[in-house]
């Protein structure tokens, strides 16, 4: 299954990246293979929008799920329209993020877990 | 001619010198005198001017409206929308009407023909007199992220035979920008405080690059420090007025009295920032016409 995980760098030993829209990297993961591709994120400028542009990215990617620190409300309402499945509250580097994920010990999210606009404060 | 009273800074009077200046052009001088209050998020003009609104009309901007049986999903429309207001899925277009500028982008380019256009109401524009001054301000539904067309279609009733005085909203960024431009002369409304100057240095970078005439109004002026005052001269801004920290024009501010409808000695002041706009606008005319 291919997954798009956010990071604030280019590789597996890179943080994950707390904010989604505005995230400095994609790793879109292969998740039987570990093999991966790093995208930077064109969103990380928008006016606005972010969140929805960098949904339509990682979905035209034909990712099945996305694994990040936070997502506002309109990048959800888009992720969840295509079907895919957000995990929130990663944190530690994207290969841990992974790990804990095929542990099931990522949460899937039913809603968005920041209002709008977060991700322009740093996400923090 | 089009006079624009803005500022860096929120509370620094651009209402108070936009609404006193339109009472002293009404008073004084023998030309038509329009008010537009551009504030749109929070208008307030008509607190003091107290006008007669007698219309009233809805402002709207045009968002997609894709009609399924058409669209084949190609993308084409989220690719060209500069505001990522619209998202391709799989089996459905999703629109973002908020984020919508309403530019028509989408309805233009989709090469199946299978977008079409609905009316998203974002405010309403009102307008009437006061005393012989003509009124207009638009009111932004509560939410509305964008200001911009509200602004626009308050503009649209500038009346080019009118000496026309638009209050800007504070700050900086678009709404400021579309309040501004198109202006003969923008007074800039400080006060003299680091906080005042830093966001006077602001106003000014953003009209200069609009290509107008500025000049600049120190309110409280007798408070604070020299940075103001020194900035303008370094910068070759005129400063056209002082208006003195004064009790009185707090508590009249309060009550939503405008000052010259009380204080009649403060017409000398306005009479003066009068006089030195329309010989910068002069100046300023023949050098475009030489």
């Amino acid at each position: 299954m291919k997954i798009a995980i956010t990071s604030q760098g280019d590789k597996l030993s890179s943080e994950v990246d707390p904010r989604f829209g505005r995230c400095a990297y994609f790793l879109i993961v292969d998740s039987e293979t570990d093999s991966f591709e790093a995208i930077s994120n064109p969103a990380v400028s928008a006016g606005g929008g972010a969140g929805i542009q960098a949904s339509q990215l990682v979905l035209d990617k034909g990712v099945e799920a996305v694994i990040t620190g936070n997502v506002g409300p309109n990048a959800f309402r888009t992720l969840r329209g295509a079907g895919i499945k957000v995990y929130g509250g990663a944190s530690g580097t994207v290969e841990e993020s992974l790990k804990s994920f095929k542990e099931g010990k990522l949460q899937d999210l039913s809603n968005a877990s920041v209002p709008g606009h977060f991700g322009m404060k740093g996400g923090m | 001619m089009i006079i624009s009273v803005a500022s860096g800074k929120g509370g620094t009077g651009k209402t108070t010198i936009a609404v006193n200046l339109a009472l002293f052009l009404a008073r004084e001088n023998s030309a038509k005198v329009q008010l537009l209050d551009c504030d749109v998020e929070e208008p307030n003009a008509h607190l003091f001017l107290k006008p007669k609104l007698d219309t009233s009309q809805p402002v709207t901007i045009p968002v997609p409206k894709i009609d399924d049986s058409m669209c084949t999903l190609c993308g084409r429309c989220a690719e060209v929308c500069a505001y990522n207001a619209l998202a391709v899925l799989k089996d459905q277009v999703m629109v973002f009407d908020q984020l919508c500028h309403g530019c028509g982008g989408c309805t233009l380019l989709c090469p199946e023909k299978a977008i079409a256009e609905k009316d998203r109401e974002m405010g309403v524009l009102e307008a009437g007199k006061s005393g012989s001054i003509n009124f207009v301000h638009g009111r932004l539904n509560i939410g509305e992220a964008m200001a911009g067309p509200l602004i626009r279609a308050v503009k649209e009733r500038i009346d080019p035979d009118a000496v026309t005085i638009i209050d800007v909203p504070p700050g900086t960024s678009c709404p400021v920008v579309e309040s501004v431009k198109g202006s003969d002369y923008t007074l800039l409304v400080t006060e003299p405080t680091p906080f005042g100057l830093n966001d006077l240095e602001l106003a000014v970078g953003v009209v200069r690059k609009l290509g107008i005439p500025i000049g600049v109004i120190i309110n409280r002026a007798d408070l604070g420090d020299r940075g103001v005052k020194d900035y303008c001269q370094r910068e070759a801004i005129p400063v056209l007025g002082e208006i003195p920290y004064d009790h009185k024009l707090a508590r009249l501010y309060s009550t939503g009295i405008a000052i010259l409808n009380e204080e009649e000695r403060y017409l000398q002041i306005f009479a003066r920032i009068w006089n030195l706009i329309e010989s910068q606008v002069q100046v300023e005319l023949q050098a475009q016409s030489g």
